[in-house]
């Protein structure tokens, strides 16, 4: 059951609180308890049409020729829609903040990259009949060697997946093939640690395999614009996605959603709707189109697979000193979202811990898999896992409890994380402690005394000196402060366990004056 | 022509249709009678969401064959509010927070219906292998369990 | 073009019809056939389904135990008198799956399917079937390797000779628990005369194409007690003349590394 720890950071916390802590019936209950909760295929339309997709049966090849002669004229079939129908077949999702180039067509026109790709839509007035004319589609290809692994793609004289990246590589702000962490010399930290520790760490694509499959029925609505009912879990960013596809301004569609039968992020990439609004343009009738179990699991992006190497230097006392990563996420055959992931991956690196030197490198890999996408965590549960294997390794090696080792490590109030912002309300230590007496886990008393408010900052705050930095930062930018955030303790007057070699002077960066271009860390991108 | 007729009792009422052949009771329930509580969840019998009482029995609509259903009584979760009052079970979801997309709750509902109509006080273990044709995606099972027992108990254990 | 449905209640008439045309499937439970047409399977024009009132018979009377081919497994687990074969309907999907899934339909169940199957091979079984030509019995064996061929005959029941219950065994290896696809299914019969086994009958499933007998596995067993020694010669004698497949369950390596594992804990009576 629930149990809320409030007898931790007491003091912080405004108690007299209306809703938190205390259970709230869902809105939607009644309605999925009574079966009246109306998902996307709840919705009965007059001459509604099906739509069924021809997919790649080859993982990678060159279509030669698609022949849909017999099957236009196929009984019940009411249009065949193929790649030079879509008003603009090449998109990526995000496109819409201005993030990566468009890569992915809807409907596969000189090339299929993935087993399961999309290449011609058929639009007939029954399932069956579609089926039945998609049978006599007609698609000569020309199979093309096939890359399914992240290093493999990455090797001189492997397969080009995807040709808008033709070094099978996302590449960021134009110019970098992956992305970077730098923090301090973890090459000179590894050479002086008492123990070094490599190791690789895998994880293969996960379905989510929601309840509900992906689907969506668009109809044409009296006032020139197209109702969609759809399973999407990102209503704006799919009408977007369609309005852009489409070539169409986006008021042209009114999306209607929200009641969605599982999604997990499975439901964020716009599978379905594209095309179903489509066949509703060219037909002018309603159309359903809705993934069979089959297709889901085959075509719906899944959590991506990733492959994490770490080199960890460690020192006879537990501290860590300096961690290397290295990371390949398998984007499969385009985009999606995985270059967002890597981008949160870095972020997230060397996970809750201070250490003072930190290198990373991710790379976002193309492959002639299945296009990944978002799936809870995605871009930091993979690597969680591996630095939580990897940290159990550490603790083995130095020979300490491993949850001690944790707290030992782990961020405290005031210390400086890798990406160069402070760690602000810190709770790993707390977190680790409750775990270990729930577990009846017996920790040191010093241990069970350690607290996140408490040791932090200091010589922990500094920012080490980074070999190859141009432009070098002896502090951390200001950061906001808010009132929820936690105060820092008094200075501690110890010395600082790694002093920082004394800066260089840097050259002043110019100011940024008001309304100028910011960097995004998130998105690595110049907005305003 | 190639229409089939078809009628049967569908929650306590008769009702006829025409149905192509090859056409699955799911599709007949949806699509002709426009009963949409049952759920398509896979076609394959793997994940329940289909799940509707034939003459008492579970079954998965989606793999029976419309037409063999002629002359029985099929129930859905549309049919199991007595009047404007809810299911015990529909409340015992309900207060044991037992769905969160609720897509699969209506086949769940008739899975644990056709348990408790044939055994009013079953063990844990028993509600387990009840439900154990359907799946929660949310992995919302433990309430569920705890839901199916409250409502054999009448409310009275909630977990 | 729309299904079309041909309904008898002459399991004779359903046969002819069946064997009458190639495209036609038979509906038992629905299990398969219905989740084929779900998948867009054209291939499928016709179905054929009886409703014959012989071909949901159990007869358990006589030294024979016959079985009708559209016996659901729900009827099994209802029927006392079929204890034994309790433990591998059970095995078999959720509730919803035992109410509509059959015997005879389960001999045609693909891989990760046909647990049922497998404990019938294990029970020397024979299969009657309705052809174009007559009748005629059949070892289930034989059926089974020549399965590919069989969809135009019509499975009327399956028969079996009466056994002891405590001599048979069976077990399921699944990752999803108390439901889920077979990874390995396994089934012995081990009758014992003067402490020695005699007529020791062995199945697996998933381990080759379809059901298939452990021939050396039962020559391990064979005229032996079955004690510790028995056992391991056995263990080490289950991948002989396998053939395991790769599916989403396991591979075929993991199949041929914890066959013999789950073979020891059969005839050790492990759980």
């Amino acid at each position: 059951m629930l149990e809320l720890r409030k007898d931790i950071f007491a003091d912080e916390r405004d108690d007299n609180l209306k809703e938190i802590g205390k259970g709230t019936q869902r809105q939607d209950m009644l309605g999925h308890v009574t079966g009246t909760s109306t998902y996307f295929d709840d919705h009965k339309l007059q001459g509604m049409l099906h739509m069924k997709v021809l997919r790649s049966q080859h993982a990678h090849a060159r279509l030669r020729r698609i022949d849909t002669a017999e099957a236009e004229r196929s009984q019940g079939v009411r249009r065949i829609i193929r790649g030079a129908d879509v008003p603009r077949n090449l998109n990526t999702l995000l496109s819409l903040i201005n993030f990566g180039k468009d890569d992915e067509p809807s409907l596969a026109v000189d090339k299929v990259r993935y087993k399961g790709e999309p290449i011609v839509a058929i639009v007939a007035d029954s399932p069956r009949e579609a089926h039945e004319a998609m049978a006599k589609v007609r698609v000569d290809y020309e199979p093309l060697p096939a890359v399914f692994d992240v290093e493999d793609a990455l090797k001189p004289g492997a397969p080009v997946v995807n040709e808008v990246y033709p070094k099978n590589t996302f590449i960021y702000h134009d110019v970098y093939d992956h992305q970077k962490l730098r923090f301090g010399d973890a090459d000179r930290a590894l050479a002086g640690a008492d123990h070094v520790l490599e190791q690789r760490y895998q994880m293969s694509p996960i379905e989510h395999a929601p309840t509900e499959t992906n689907g969506s029925i668009a109809a044409p609505d009296t006032n020139g614009r197209y109702v969609v009912y759809t399973s999407t879990q990102a209503l704006f960013f799919s009408l977007d996605t369609s309005a852009k596809i489409l070539d169409v301004p986006s008021n042209t569609f009114h999306f209607v959603g929200g009641t969605v039968g599982g999604g997990f992020g499975g439901k964020v990439d716009t599978l379905t709707e594209p095309l179903c609004i489509l066949g509703a343009m060219l037909t002018g009738r309603p159309v359903r189109y809705v993934l069979g179990r089959e297709e889901e699991m085959q075509f719906g992006s899944p959590r991506g697979a990733e492959r994490i190497y770490l080199k960890d230097g460690v020192m006879r006392d537990g501290r860590i000193i300096a961690r290397k990563v290295r990371a390949y996420f398998d984007s499969g055959a385009y985009t999606r979202l995985s270059s967002y992931a890597v981008v949160k991956c870095v972020a997230h690196l060397p996970g809750p811990y201070t250490i003072p030197n930190v290198h990373g490198d991710v790379y976002c890999v193309f492959t002639n898999r299945t296009p990944a996408t978002a799936m809870r965590g995605f871009g930091v549960t993979a690597m969680d896992f591996a630095i939580e294997c990897q940290m159990d390794k550490l603790a083995h090696l130095v020979g300490m409890d491993p949850m001690e080792f944790r707290i030992l490590n782990a961020y405290r109030d005031g210390d400086m994380k890798a990406h160069r912002r402070e760690a602000k309300n810190c709770a790993l230590i707390e977190c680790v402690q409750v775990a270990a007496e729930k577990s009846k886990w017996t920790l040191r008393e010093e241990f069970r005394r350690m607290s996140s408010r408490k040791d932090g900052g200091g010589g922990r705050a500094a920012i080490p000196a980074t070999p190859g930095e141009t432009r070098p930062r002896p502090t951390a930018p200001a950061q906001q402060r808010t009132a929820y955030d936690r105060s820092l303790a008094a200075p501690l007057n110890e010395p600082p366990r790694e002093p920082p070699p004394p800066p260089p002077s840097p050259p002043q960066p110019a100011a940024p004056s008001h309304g100028a271009t910011r960097f995004s860390s998130v998105f690595g991108t110049r907005r305003r | 022509m190639s229409k089939i007729p078809l009628q049967f009792r569908h929650n306590g009422r008769e009702v006829a249709i025409f149905v192509d052949g090859g056409t699955n009771l799911l599709v007949a329930l949806r699509e002709l009678i426009g009963d949409m509580t049952p759920k398509f969840g896979c076609g394959q019998g793997g994940c329940g969401a289909c799940s509707v009482l034939i003459d008492g029995a579970l079954h998965l609509s989606c793999l029976t064959l419309a037409e063999t259903v002629a002359g029985r009584s099929v129930e859905t979760l549309d049919g199991i509010k007595q009047g404007p009052q809810l299911h015990p079970l529909q409340r015992a979801f309900m207060e044991n927070f037992a769905a969160q997309c609720g897509y699969c709750t209506p086949g769940m509902l008739m899975a644990a219906k056709a348990l408790l109509d044939r055994n009013p006080q079953p063990s844990r273990a028993e509600v387990v292998e009840a439900i154990s044709g359907n799946i929660c995606r949310c992995t919302g099972y433990e309430p569920i369990i705890n839901a199916v027992l409250a409502a054999a108990s009448g409310g009275r254990a909630s977990a | 073009m729309p299904v079309i449905v041909k309904s008898f209640t002459n399991a004779g008439e359903a046969a002819a019809a069946l064997s009458s045309e190639r495209e036609a499937r038979y509906l038992g439970g629905g299990t398969l056939v219905m989740r084929a047409l779900n998948e867009g399977d054209i291939s499928i024009s016709t179905i054929v389904r009886a409703t014959d009132a012989a071909m949901t018979r159990i007869d358990a009377t006589g030294s024979r135990v016959t079985i009708g081919a559209s016996v659901t497994f729900a009827r099994i687990l209802a029927e006392r008198d079929l204890a034994f074969l309790h433990a591998p309907a059970r095995s078999i999907g959720g509730p919803a799956v035992r109410n509509m899934g059959t015997v005879g339909g389960n001999l045609f169940a693909p891989i990760p399917y046909g647990d049922f199957t497998v404990a019938l091979l294990a029970l020397d079984a024979t299969v009657a079937i309705q052809g174009s030509f007559g009748g005629r019995d059949m070892p289930l064996d034989e059926f089974l390797q020549a399965r590919e061929r069989q969809g135009g005959a019509l499975v009327l029941s399956v028969s079996f000779p009466r056994i002891a219950g405590e001599s048979f065994r069976y077990r399921k290896v699944a990752r999803i628990q108390p439901k889920g696809g077979s990874v390995i299914t396994l089934a012995a019969h081990l009758p014992v005369s003067s402490g020695r086994i005699a007529g020791a009958r062995v199945a697996l499933g998933s381990m080759a194409p379809v059901p298939t007998r452990a021939r050396a596995v039962e020559r391990a067993l064979e005229g032996r007690a079955l004690d510790a020694a028995t056992i391991a010669a056995a263990a080490a004698a289950a991948t002989e003349g396998t053939s395991p497949g790769d599916n989403a369950l396991a591979s075929a390596w993991y199949r041929r590394e914890i066959v013999g594992v789950h073979l020891r804990r059969l005839l050790s009576g492990q759980e």
